[in-house]
């Protein structure tokens, strides 16, 4: 029902965003005449922007609207002004689809920063490719978005337009069993993912990890999203006698089993992934997430210097949403599109490509991206992975994450 | 150590709470032959309610006082609406096809869900909601301060109403109504009242479910009432549609099927893939499926709705 009315509710805005366009390039003719200035990118922007993972996808949204802001201020690319077309896509891979469509649709759209899931990436992934769009996301940790199925044994990169400025669950899980491992001497884990791209792949990786390690597994579990009761999961957990649960999935499930399983009387910590690190997961789960664990990628933004300015804008502009987990990476993979923008616009002789010819070159740009951005060193690999390794483990302490170690990590 | 009495506990527990929202779907049912699909949402703005009396009143206030100003609050909130939702949406169409209340009440859910989300503050996302969370062992199975309030009010709901429908008039004017709304309006009795009356009890006890599932699980959020509503649906099905006892009987074994299922399917040898938490519904509906195969009338038969 709430899809349908998106269709029709999408259908409308790219009607409305066509017609626009149409409307901006006979302006840009005239304006090309005296001088190429005031040309108009957009640069989508797709993530949940409303109900589940809404608080992290919102914190996307306004990254990216930063970045935005910032390169239009200082004029960073000499006569284009950009802004942001941003899409909620719900964590709902078929809505994902739409938004890729409708972006790709318009013409005056040169990149897209998102999405936050990758089960959503997946089924964007082909429509940015046809459309030979760059799609930079700053979140997605799934390693098969960028080396294909079979990633372990013979990586090869699937869609050349797609990027992260996020590192990959191969690293997030291996750290996350190191650290249960070796750091808090952790030696039977119950796992439980929820069946989501992210959330499966993360906890076998854990569990991969975690086992070679010479660790025991307790027992495993999967769980459906917007499943409320875990009463019986908590049960089972408890008579499995782990000394931790490893959690693959998003906070909004996350919150739930930590709090009913502390209610059975176990007092044990449960770690996650980047998915649950949030705030709204100490808010839900009160006190229940005391000692809670959960890794998240790069390091914390409050200790960048570069990122200062990037936190004192969000505050004092009373964004919504978190910036914690990915505000900085959707910055930088914003950024990363506006200075691909500017380097194919002086390769071109100071003239901007059009359509097809300049979301191709583009895409070539990203590719070829060396920056310092406010997370640290922004540049991918031949993968359209990240350089930037880097990872936290944040436990909560008195009800706020507090970084407890940062490192990268060689899952050889 | 044996797991059977805690989960036992655990499913009694999720299975009263399906019982509860259960009674205002087969109320309805039972007099006007209504599904309200709007009930779930009617349970989650009881929630909401709840939630507003709780942040309105000092923080330190006792439970003692806090709960039943919680329920007060919860139960005006979700009477207003269920009554509201009577009034307007469902009376005019009182002689339309059946199609177009259901309808309606699919709208009216969508509805109420997307009112709370953008006009009720932070609702975009979980909503803290105070515990009761000191713990208490009894024997091999530990429930919560929560866990006692939910199986009390469980108790005392389902008892007060069977009173009520049994011993009062207007309980006896339901039952007739029930039976057949156009003689019993010949016979002086007020069926839109009585209808109103459905309504409004069906309203309080799923904003009382409400409240113990925020003390229960420690927040709520705008759809909580999606899932909930189904599955208390299933219940009233489950148990015989328009049959008040039903409901709380259906409730209970689909919360017991579901922690059973949940808990011991994947110990069965070779049925380790079939089994786990998020194989629980497919077990329920599995169930309800059974129960419909060979007692299309449900556990205990439509006796309220006896029509011809």
């Amino acid at each position: 029902m709430r899809q349908r009315s998106l269709v029709i509710l999408t259908s409308v805005l790219t009607t409305g965003a066509l017609t626009l366009t149409a409307c901006g390039s006979r302006d840009d003719k005239g304006d090309s005449s005296g001088g190429d200035s005031g040309t108009v990118l957009t640069i989508g922007v797709s993530a949940p922007l409303s109900g589940e993972n809404s608080t992290t996808g919102l914190g996307i949204q306004y990254g990216a609207q930063i970045a935005i802001d910032d390169a239009n201020s200082k004029k960073l690319v000499e006569g284009v002004t950009f802004k942001i077309k941003a899409l909620d896509d719900k964590a709902q891979p078929g809505i994902g689809q739409q938004n890729a469509t409708a972006l790709t649709g318009d013409k005056s759209v040169v990149g897209a920063v998102g999405p936050l899931n990758s089960g959503v990436a997946q089924s964007m992934l082909q429509v940015f490719a046809s459309a030979n769009m760059v799609q930079v996301s700053p979140s997605n940790t799934n390693p098969e978005l960028t080396m294909g199925k079979n990633w372990q044994t013979a990586p090869k990169r699937p869609y050349k337009t797609y990027f992260r400025t996020a590192t990959t669950d191969a690293l997030q899980g291996g750290f996350a069993a190191d650290y249960a491992f070796n750091g808090l001497k952790k030696k039977k884990v119950f796992v439980v993912d929820d069946k989501q791209t992210y959330g499966a792949g993360l906890a076998k990786l854990f569990n991969e990890a975690f086992t070679k390690l010479g660790g025991k597994v307790a027992g495993t579990d999967h769980v459906n999203t917007g499943d409320k009761d875990f009463g019986s999961l908590a049960t089972k957990i408890k008579n499995s006698g782990a000394d931790m649960v490893y959690y693959g999935g998003q906070y909004d499930e996350s919150a739930l089993i930590t709090k009913q399983l502390k209610d059975t009387g176990v007092k044990i910590p449960l770690f996650g992934g980047d998915g649950m690190f949030a705030s709204t997961y100490i808010e839900a789960a009160g006190t229940a997430s005391e000692g809670d664990l959960a890794t998240a990628i790069g390091v914390p933004v409050d200790t960048l210097p570069a990122a200062k300015t990037f936190v004192e804008t969000y505050k004092s502009k009373g964004y919504k949403g978190d910036y914690g987990a990915y505000g900085a990476y959707s910055y930088d993979a914003t950024t990363a599109i506006i200075n691909a923008v500017k380097a194919v616009k002086e390769a071109n002789g100071g003239k901007l490509p059009t359509g097809e010819d300049l979301r191709s070159k583009v895409v070539d740009a990203v590719q070829k991206t060396d920056f310092e951005g406010i997370s640290g060193k922004v540049s991918f690999d031949e993968f359209g992975d990240t350089t930037n390794k880097q990872l936290t483990v944040y436990q909560v302490v008195k009800g706020e994450w507090k970084a407890v170690k940062t490192g990268t990590y060689d899952p050889s | 150590m044996n797991t059977l009495p805690q989960q036992l506990a655990n499913g009694l527990l999720l299975g009263s709470m399906y019982g509860l929202i259960a009674i205002g779907y087969t109320m309805v049912y039972g007099i006007v032959q209504l599904i309200n699909f709007a009930h779930g949402e009617i349970f989650m703005t009881g929630g909401f309610g709840a939630l507003t009396v709780y942040l309105a009143l000092p923080s330190g206030t006792s439970m003692w006082a806090l709960v039943p100003l919680m329920l007060i609050g919860g139960g005006l909130v979700a009477v207003l609406i269920a009554v509201g939702a009577e009034r307007f949406a469902y009376r005019p169409l009182r002689g339309a096809p059946r199609l177009a209340p259901l309808i309606t009440a699919i709208g009216l859910s969508l509805a109420l869900q997307e009112v709370v989300r953008n006009f009720y503050p932070q609702a975009d996302k979980a909503r803290a909601f105070p515990g009761l969370d000191a713990t208490h062992d009894l024997g091999s199975v530990t429930i919560k301060d929560a866990d006692i309030f939910l199986v009390l009010a469980a108790v005392v709901c389902m008892a007060s109403l069977a009173f009520f429908v049994r011993r009062s008039r207007t309980g006896r004017a339901m039952q007739a109504t029930a039976q057949d709304p156009d003689t019993a309006q010949l016979m002086g009795i007020d069926t839109n009242r009585i209808i109103v009356i459905a309504f409004a009890i069906g309203g309080f006890f799923a904003a009382v479910a409400a409240v113990a599932f925020g003390l229960k699980y420690g927040s709520i959020d705008y759809r909580m009432g999606f899932l909930m509503g189904l599955k208390a649906f299933t219940a009233a099905v489950l148990g015989g549609i328009g049959n008040i006892y039903g409901a709380m009987l259906g409730g209970i074994v689909l919360g017991i099927a579901e922690t059973l299922a949940s808990a011991y399917i994947d110990g069965i040898p070779g049925m380790q893939q079939l089994g786990g938490q998020s194989w629980a519904n497919v077990w329920a509906f599995c169930l309800l499926i059974l129960v419909l195969l060979f007692r299309p009338q449900g556990l205990l038969g439509e006796r309220v709705a006896d029509r011809a």
